[in-house]
């Protein structure tokens, strides 16, 4: 009888010494996977009942040009790692700009002792983790090369110069015009010691004005901004002719509006972000980290009307070239389309793992961080309302009296489901036709009564790129609806 | 992490190997931990050790080109370097930053003392219990959602290739507790409060949990408010977070660039009550983030804003400063474009009153303890808000709390329609400022 030698001797911590650990820093690829299946399994072997470990770099470029001349062009490069371990429902995050082996080690071996847990002695079997096999999004869809492909800084800056003289031209009163562009490439890689190995480039831009005129007393303000995921040619493709006429018009409509009276109206808002009603109002309340709080009304409230029987909406990481689009959110799991409320009923929350963990949600994909700096919690996507059977027409034929709110400022949500937000382009709506501009107004309400009075949706779905800062940083996402009805709503202004 | 000699170093060394001759950086390393519970245990611990830098590079032309990184070894340093001087060749033409004047020049002589970092279980310790004894301060606090206890060592520096070279240490602790009430048939209510200092042991952590307590006791009993118009009686933080909201209209930047509230014509004129003076006070003791420095190596200091209702100084850059024959001020940002921010305001009553206020006597009063979505509610360009608030309706001394409502103006109306500066000042975070009574703001409630 012939006995099989031993295969590759085990691993023991004290062979980590002789081990050469060094992963490219300028690519994150299959290469490190030896480096993060050894660390994770350090991890483990100390007692941590799950790890991960989240890889960035960063390649980030703003540029503005002011009246005629470009006032700032500003690089930022950035590379870090996070390393998160849970023990039972508790868990640390902890932060390093160091991706060595050693600093990758340390800030692990940080947040063990945080958790109550010290790394193996030497002398330790250590079983690695066994990842899968690199899931890689970035060149899988052909995004290695993207960064190249986008506008140099030359471009930048006569693309810029060339929007800002069309505003010039077609603005009036202008006191002061800018023109601002950003691009935020990103390249992730995810391992956890469940065997996640991914990894993924991000390509966010975003493009836009700032319009500030002026006469005498009389002032307007109004900005705008078109964004966009993976399109390495975005800039040079921008319509900022049209962008400019816009803008123009909406700055001269304001300058001379009077102040909105304050009161309770019936209001109808525009589609594209005005969606940031949905995304204040209803959005951030069906985040599992609100449930974890306790700081939603709709904790207990899934398979239950929340809405107005009218109202269908989504969230979801697919839609082509959309500010909230992602391939995997920040946990190394896939995007996918999440049906939030149908029909006024409340169908699913969103939830990133540490929210499945501690709530029983299932996890959506929805795991999202600004940066290497935050752990990742469940945040929004690409939100909106679905469109529904009316008309534009229709639903301002349904006003006798009430306000139209062109254009979003942005708003908030309280803890206690309170939310609020401005409209920065809003016009009075007497029997169904629009008669003046008006400023200076807040929408403000409660979460749980609005949802029932959004009554009319119509069939013009579009969606607008936005900023939204919570928990785990400012990310990208996308909000949206078609033109809708709100049948009664506070109205702050003077 | 490289110490900040070892920077200095790896600067001077890609400079040189790249044939920059003029380069100045500002950077900062951090380290910092902090910790939330959830009903007794710890929920989340994060801690964080980074360092990041921002270095200006100029041309052979004279043009300047930024980048900042998070990578401060040697090759971060030349990677920087090298990407600044190639967007030096889209500087601007006009009005190029230079180095400050001042930034060789002493400092103030502040001894802060920094506090060693308390081991996290303390953290944990510490949260655990302010959360146990909030929740059994009533019955109605029925959890404490938003929590946080956080420590943050800083060193900071500046320096340039004209030798000058400046570092500080600063340490800090914060905690904030907010927390919600639950009562059959009422809607949830909440408030909270926030301490900061230089470290665990100098944490007010009693009188974070004694204001978190009244104020979240106080909102139980909500009625909605009347539309109209009141005399209104901002908090000292409320006002703060106003007056920082319109910071254009003294910030020397924005009124270059034609956004501001001001003109460069405006100093010297009447912009608010002769009841109103306000200070920037970055080295004022009460200031735990006390600064001898700004970003471009300028000395910080004292600087009179609003002198008795009259815009006396803007605050500066080195390049506004020059621009409007000016000194420095201490208020710079370096970065692509130099941006200039406020440090430590105080506000101090300006001319003698000739009437008492007390929220004692006073009748149909709103007291406004907090503002909210300053961010989407404050048009600063046009100098309008239209703001959600925490607060009260004050009658003769009992308080009611506003149930939803917001409050509406123009800041550059409301300066001038101050009637009352009361004369004790309360210490926030953000500086120092007594409570503001302004006359005829619109009150918009619910319903």
């Amino acid at each position: 009888m012939t006995v099989a030698p031993f295969p590759t001797p085990l691993l023991k911590t004290n062979d980590l010494l002789q081990r050469d650990y060094a992963a490219p820093r300028d690519r994150f690829d299959s290469a490190w996977e030896a480096t993060l299946s050894t660390l994770l399994g350090l991890g483990r072997a100390a007692g941590a009942d799950f790890v991960e470990f989240f890889l960035e770099r960063n390649n980030y470029i703003s540029c503005q040009a002011e009246d005629d001349a470009i006032t700032s062009l500003s690089p930022r490069l950035v590379t870090g790692a996070g390393v998160r371990v849970f023990r039972g429902q508790a868990d640390c995050y902890v932060s390093t700009n160091d991706l060595t082996f050693n600093g990758l080690k340390a800030a692990l071996d940080k947040a063990l002792a945080i958790m109550g847990l010290t790394l193996p002695g030497p002398h330790t079997n250590l079983a690695e983790i066994n990842l899968e096999l690199l899931r890689d999004y970035a060149t899988a869809k052909g995004k290695d090369n993207w960064l190249g492909q986008c506008s140099s800084m030359q471009e930048m800056g006569d693309v810029l110069l060339a929007a800002n003289g069309a505003l010039g031209q077609k603005a009036s009163h202008v006191q002061s015009r800018r023109a601002v562009y950003f691009r935020d490439w990103q390249e992730v890689l995810v391992a956890a010691s469940d065997g996640t190995f991914a990894r993924d480039i991000r390509l966010t831009q975003s493009v836009g004005y700032n319009l500030l005129c002026a006469d005498g007393e009389h002032r307007s303000s109004i900005g705008q901004r078109a964004g966009d995921t993976s399109d390495p040619a975005f800039l040079r493709q921008w319509d900022y002719s049209t962008a400019a006429a816009d803008v123009a018009e909406s700055a001269g409509k304001m300058l001379y509006a009077d102040y909105v009276e304050s009161g309770s109206y019936p209001v109808i808002m525009a589609n594209k972000f005005g969606g940031v009603i949905f995304h204040e109002a209803c959005g951030h309340l069906l985040e599992t980290t609100q449930i974890e709080r306790g700081t939603t009304p709709f904790i207990d409230k899934k398979g239950q009307k929340i809405a107005h029987e009218n109202l269908t909406a989504w969230d979801e990481g697919l839609t082509t070239d959309a500010f909230g689009t992602i391939d995997m959110d920040d946990e190394g799991m896939p995007a996918q389309r999440t049906l939030l409320i149908e029909n006024g009923v409340l169908k699913n929350f969103l939830s990133d793992r540490a929210g499945s963990m501690r709530t029983g949600h299932p996890r959506t994909g929805s795991g999202r961080r600004q940066g290497f700096t935050y752990a990742a919690a469940s945040r929004m996507r690409n939100t909106y309302i679905a469109p529904g059977d009316y008309s534009v027409e229709e639903l301002f034929a349904s006003v006798e009296k009430g306000i139209y709110c062109k254009q979003m400022g942005g708003g908030s949500v309280g803890p206690t489901g309170q939310f609020n937000f401005a409209v920065s382009e809003a016009y009075l709506i007497e029997n169904g036709q629009i008669t003046k501009p008006l400023k200076g107004a807040t929408l403000i309400g409660e979460a749980t009564e609005i949802m029932d009075k959004i009554s009319m949706c119509s069939n013009d779905l579009d969606l607008a790129a936005g900023f939204c800062g919570s928990i785990s940083g400012s990310i990208y996402v996308t909000v949206g609806q078609p033109h809708l009805k709100v049948d009664s709503i506070t109205v702050g202004g003077r | 992490m490289p110490t900040i000699q070892d920077i200095a170093a790896y600067a001077e060394s890609s400079a040189k190997k790249l044939g920059i001759v003029k380069y100045d950086v500002y950077g900062s390393s951090v380290d910092e931990t902090s910790v939330q519970v959830d009903k007794g245990d710890p929920k989340q611990v994060k801690a964080s050790n980074r360092s990041s830098v921002i270095v200006r590079v100029w041309n052979p032309d004279g043009k300047v080109g930024v980048t900042s990184t998070s990578d401060v070894d040697p090759l971060g340093m030349d990677l920087a370097l090298q990407t600044a001087q190639e967007a030096s060749a889209f500087g601007v033409d006009d009005h190029i930053p230079d180095f400050s004047p001042e930034a060789v020049a002493p400092t103030a002589d502040v001894q802060v003392e920094t506090v060693p970092a308390a081991p996290v279980g303390d953290l944990i310790s510490t949260l655990v219990e302010a959360e146990k004894q909030l929740l059994a301060a009533h019955p109605a606090i029925a959890s404490v959602p938003y929590n946080g206890l956080a420590q943050r060592a800083i060193d900071r520096f500046y320096l340039n290739s004209a030798g000058a070279l400046r570092q500080e240490a600063r340490s800090y602790a914060s905690l904030y507790l907010y927390s919600k009430t639950e009562q059959e048939g009422r809607k949830p209510r909440s408030a909270g409060a926030m301490r900061v200092n230089r470290g665990l042991p100098l944490l007010d952590i009693e009188g974070c949990l004694k204001e978190a307590t009244e104020k979240t006791i106080s909102h139980l009993d909500y009625d909605k408010v009347a539309s109209g118009k009141y005399r209104v009686v901002f908090s000292g933080e409320a006002f703060l977070s106003l007056l920082g909201a319109f910071s254009n209209m003294y910030n020397a930047q924005s009124v270059l660039d034609n956004r501001s509230l001001s003109t460069a014509d405006s100093l010297g004129t009447v912009v608010a009550s002769p009841l109103l003076s306000v200070y920037d006070d970055a080295l004022h003791p009460e200031n735990v983030s006390a600064e001898t420095f700004d970003g471009e190596g300028t000395p910080t200091r004292r600087v009179p804003i609003i002198e008795q209702g009259v815009l006396t100084q803007f605050l500066h850059s080195a390049g506004t400063a020059k621009r409007m024959g000016a000194s420095p001020t201490g208020h710079a940002s370096i970065g692509a474009k130099v941006s200039v921010g406020p440090s430590y305001y105080q506000v101090l009553p300006g001319a003698e009153a000739s009437t008492e206020f007390s929220l004692e006597n006073a009748k149909n009063v709103i007291f406004i303890d907090d503002l909210q979505a300053l961010h989407a509610g404050v048009n600063a360009l046009q100098g309008s808000f239209s703001l959600p608030f925490d607060g009260w309706l004050v009658n003769g001394g009992d308080r009611t709390s506003i149930e939803s409502a917001t409050v509406a103006g123009d800041f550059r109306e409301l300066l001038k329609a101050i009637v009352h500066i009361e004369p004790e000042a309360e210490i926030t975070p953000g500086g120092l400022c007594p409570r503001i009574w302004v006359d005829a703001l619109s009150i918009t409630g619910e319903g």
